[in-house]
């Protein structure tokens, strides 16, 4: 609670029994209050299914799905769930009779990137479909039938709920329980959580977050204590990190440098080593387990500062073992002699290692790690990476957007840690300080920072509110013990000025946030800050007037008003649409746009089982699990080089198009067009993105064909190449565009190699089928295209590979 | 450079005066990590005549060793009567820690050994 434990002490031992009465009290208000921060963090994620429906949201999420159903098939036929059933008629079309878990680990996926398929056991993170596996798998047990898909949707609030125990549990830690209670109840509503974790949003950070901070709660613990038993648990935590997401290299790299921001500053312990060191082998054991990671674990530079930082902690470790043994005069001939030996072994170490490194391109990171590190990578080298939303820097109002008042309690929550610093409120300031520079880079990662930042704000208000009620609960007696106390106080200033000085200044700011004019008065108030007992005590605490510190509570109270209220309306308003149904609000109601899975349920029941569909890697994902065909490409991304057929196949003429489509094997084309209705995101806006991972690989396909004076256009002053590519025959054919705002250059045109064979109901979705090639020929020759290919070849110029 | 020498004599001397003031509890465990790391050298020096495949019998083999020599260092930390910190820690609950560790170590190796 927010209680200090000073009063208790202070009111000596008489109040004994009392103080233990207390401490029953505060247990059960704690718990209690816990429960209720995990029913507020579930309940707030769940507008998008009041809103909405129980419907899984956006793109990721549909494959994760896809996996979870596979690896329970075999159990699931063992009950009763007939919704279900329906849905695995189509698995067992294809004879493919093994499944369940263990088959999950060798399972080649041929519905997707056809016709290169995917090895899905060891490509996929598997902790969040093992979580939601094994709680369906528990509720069927106890014989409460929920389908899959339930599941799937409630997975991510159950583990936000989860989370802000955890969160409670690591601020515990560090500050005390009542800096945890408020951080658990900050992090219950933080919108950029919210974002990644709502009633639908079957993603891996739906877990990974929760195993993050709970690994980081298990490292504080064991740096704290000094128990095996924890560094045990830690272990295993990270390996479920390691399994959830391959946001795991930040913990395997924050640890490390907070070892070693610990041995510089001098604070090295042996429970230091017991926290660091079996955490290390452990962990990349454990690490190596997981297929995805395998063993990167070991080879790649994102473990190396682990590695690093291991050696570099024997060595210390070694260095105070032996001061203790040897008299100080020895240890200081011992450490010459070391260092003139050992420093020529560590620079032969060192450049071999560098040699070996420095060998390969990349430097042994990774592409992903490399655009963490340097902004400007992905631009220049990986233009599919540069390409996704999600990798952007954010902007300065996303950062309000996602944690709000926060931004500001933060810097007051650093502070608060430097009084008293200790290992575990130093880690909290490097894992603010990381997360803050790596959400600077791409907003994704906002989500890292804001678990960092909710328990430096819990800390900073809890610190707040302890100093003013503790005011408040000093003044409230009449104004004879006022006086009293007063006069004590006042005889002692002239010693303990000096000390309260920085303590005063330091709970100025934290306290006169809102109200600045306080300071002057603060200053002056300075006579008052020593406790009430009585000059015996070292510290003395700080002690506000009544008034001030009655209007900092209610200005705190207001502040944390503006924050629950900014939370629930973005929860509600900004992140609870599921991206695979729209809706808008016209006069006459609300008109409800589910053209998506119009079109995936057409091609499922329109089209052979093995027909191929193409489409943007975009909708790979949702057309593999909701329409159940083979795609081209999905938003793996793997595959530079497919991905790049595909958009050149949608920059190029219909001619050349059907040649590409035809040699993948493609019988429909999906493309997605928001003209009619408004919708932004649509294939023409994502246009320029296919052109520029067209040309990263082929380059025929030039960004300048499709620009006038390097703007892109669609409307009469577009180019001729742009009017002619093959999503914009396909997308277009009503007058006005409503997404972009003018009409469309090119009206009128009829298609020859393909023909439409579907449009949605708001013309959101239209597939295509490919026309099959023509029996005769009328003119030309049968040898068309060897000789079209000699012809290239003596032309020179622009090499186009499809023709 | 004889005061080198020297130096370095009298140095090893007064280790050697000094770590044979240990307990014996303590020199056991700091025999036994010794054997681990020397352990974990052969096996670095077999792949090195033999070469990596199957990496990942290589590596859980020298990583079990560096493994059991972290542990039992652990340990050591935890037993040791010098040490402030853990004096009101049992050497049984020590000793059961350093026991589940190894477990789990070693559940881990068998599972990656192949």
């Amino acid at each position: 609670m927010a209680e200090p434990q000073q009063p208790t002490a202070v009111r000596g031992s008489g109040e004994g029994g009392g103080g233990q009465f207390r401490n029953a009290v505060g247990g059960v208000l704690c718990a209690f209050a816990l429960l209720l921060i995990g029913v507020l963090a579930f309940s707030i994620r769940l507008f998008s299914v009041i809103k909405y429906e129980s419907v899984i949201h956006e793109f990721d999420p549909y494959f994760n799905y896809r996996v979870t159903q596979v690896s329970l098939i075999s159990a699931e036929r063992s009950s009763a769930a007939s919704i279900f059933c329906q849905r695995m008629e189509s698995f067992s079309q294809k004879k493919r009779k093994k499944n369940g878990v263990y088959e999950f680990w060798n399972w080649f996926d041929d519905r997707t990137w056809y016709p290169l398929g995917r090895a899905i056991g060891g490509t996929v993170y598997p902790g969040l479909t093992l979580t939601a596996g094994t709680l369906w798998w528990l509720l069927n047990s106890l014989n409460i039938p929920l389908s899959v898909e339930t599941v799937c949707v409630f997975t991510a609030p159950i583990f936000s709920a989860n989370a802000s125990w955890a969160t409670y549990l690591l601020t515990k830690e560090a500050k005390g329980p009542g800096a945890g209670l408020m951080a658990a109840t900050i992090l219950a509503m933080v919108p950029s959580y919210i974002s990644r974790s709502v009633a639908g949003s079957y993603d891996n950070e739906a877990v990974a977050i929760f195993a993050l901070i709970f690994t980081f709660y298990l490292y504080v613990k064991t740096l704290n204590t000094g128990s095996l038993f924890y560094a045990t648990l830690n272990a295993l935590s990270y390996f479920y990190m390691v399994c959830s997401w391959g946001g795991y290299t930040f913990i395997i790299n924050l640890i490390p440098m907070h070892v070693l921001l610990c041995i510089v500053t001098g604070r090295y312990s042996s429970r230091l080593y017991i926290a660091y060191a079996p955490l290390v082998v452990l962990g990349t054991l454990l690490a190596a387990l997981v297929p995805v990671v395998g063993f990167n674990s070991v080879l790649t530079s994102e473990h190396f500062a682990s590695f690093l930082v291991f050696i570099i902690l024997h060595v210390v470790a070694l260095v105070y073992y032996i001061k203790g043994l040897l008299t100080p005069r020895l240890f200081k001939v011992a450490m010459t002699f070391v260092i003139k030996v050992g420093l020529a072994f560590c620079y032969a170490v060192a450049v071999i290692l560098v040699s070996l490194v420095a060998s390969s391109p990349t430097k042994g990171w990774s592409g992903r790690s490399l655009s963490l590190l340097d902004p400007t990578y992905a631009s220049k080298y990986i233009p599919l990476i540069a390409s996704v939303s999600e990798h952007q820097p954010p902007t300065w109002p996303s950062y309000f957007m996602g944690i709000n008042v926060l931004a500001f309690l933060v810097p007051s929550g650093i502070i608060a840690c430097f009084f008293p610093l200790s290992d575990a409120s130093s880690f909290l300031v490097l894992y603010l300080v990381t997360s803050v520079y790596f959400s600077g880079v791409m907003v994704r990662l906002m989500l890292v920072l804001a678990p960092a930042a909710c328990i430096l704000s819990g800390i900073a208000l809890s610190e707040a509110f302890k100093v003013l009620i503790r005011s408040m609960k000093f003044q409230r007696p009449s104004s004879d013990d006022d006086s009293s106390t007063e006069g004590d106080e006042v005889s002692s200033v002239p010693a303990n000025s000096m000390k309260n000085q920085s303590k005063t200044s330091v709970k100025s700011e934290t306290v006169t946030k809102e109200k600045p004019s306080k300071k002057n008065r603060k200053m002056d108030q300075d006579p008052e800050g020593s406790s009430p007992v009585g000059p015996t005590r070292e510290q003395k605490l700080l002690v506000l007037p009544c008034g001030p510190s009655f209007v900092g509570i209610m200005s705190l109270i207001v502040l944390c008003g503006f924050y629950v209220v900014h939370c629930v309306w973005a929860a509600a308003e900004v992140y609870s649409e599921p991206q695979i149904v729209h809706t808008y609000r016209s006069p006459y109601g609300l008109h409800v746009f589910d053209d998506f899975r119009e079109a995936y349920a057409w091609l499922r029941h329109n089209t052979e089982v093995d027909d191929k569909v193409a489409s943007w890697w975009d909708y790979g994902y949702q057309t593999t699990a909701m329409a159940n065909r083979t795609v081209i490409v999905d938003n793996n991304t793997w595959n530079d080089t497919h991905i790049a057929t595909v958009g050149t196949a949608m920059s190029s003429p219909e001619k050349e198009a059907w040649e590409i489509y035809n040699s993948l094997d493609v019988k429909y084309v999906l493309v997605v067009f928001g003209g009619l209705v408004g919708h932004r995101s649509d294939d023409i806006n994502k246009f320029l993105s296919m052109v520029r991972i067209g040309g990263g690989v082929f380059p025929n396909i030039k960004e300048e064909d499709y620009l006038r004076d390097g703007i892109y256009r669609v409307d009469a002053h577009g180019t001729p190449k742009m009017l002619n590519c093959l999503i914009f025959v396909e997308t277009d054919g009503t007058g006005f565009d409503r997404a972009r705002g003018y009409e469309i250059g090119k009206k009128h045109f009829k298609l020859t190699h393909f023909e439409e064979v579907f449009t949605t109901h708001n013309w959101m979705v239209r597939i295509y089928k490919l026309k099959p090639q023509k029996n005769r020929v009328r003119g030309k020759l049968k040898l068309k295209s060897r000789s079209k290919t000699s012809s290239t070849l003596k032309s020179g110029g622009k090499t186009n590979p499809w023709q | 450079m004889p005061s080198a020498t020297s130096d370095a004599r009298v140095l090893i001397q007064s280790l050697s005066r000094a770590y044979a003031a240990t307990p014996t509890n303590l020199k056991i465990i700091d025999l036994y990590v010794v054997f681990a790391v020397a352990t974990a050298l052969v096996q670095v020096a077999y792949m090195g005549l033999v070469g990596t495949f199957p990496f990942n019998s290589f590596l859980s083999g020298v990583l079990s060793c560096i493994g059991t020599a972290v542990l039992a260092v652990c340990l050591r930390i935890q037993v040791n009567k010098d040490n402030k910190e853990f004096k009101d820690l049992p050497p049984e609950r020590a000793f059961a820690d350093f026991v589940l560790c190894n477990l789990v170590l070693h559940l881990v190796i068998m599972n990656f050994l192949g």
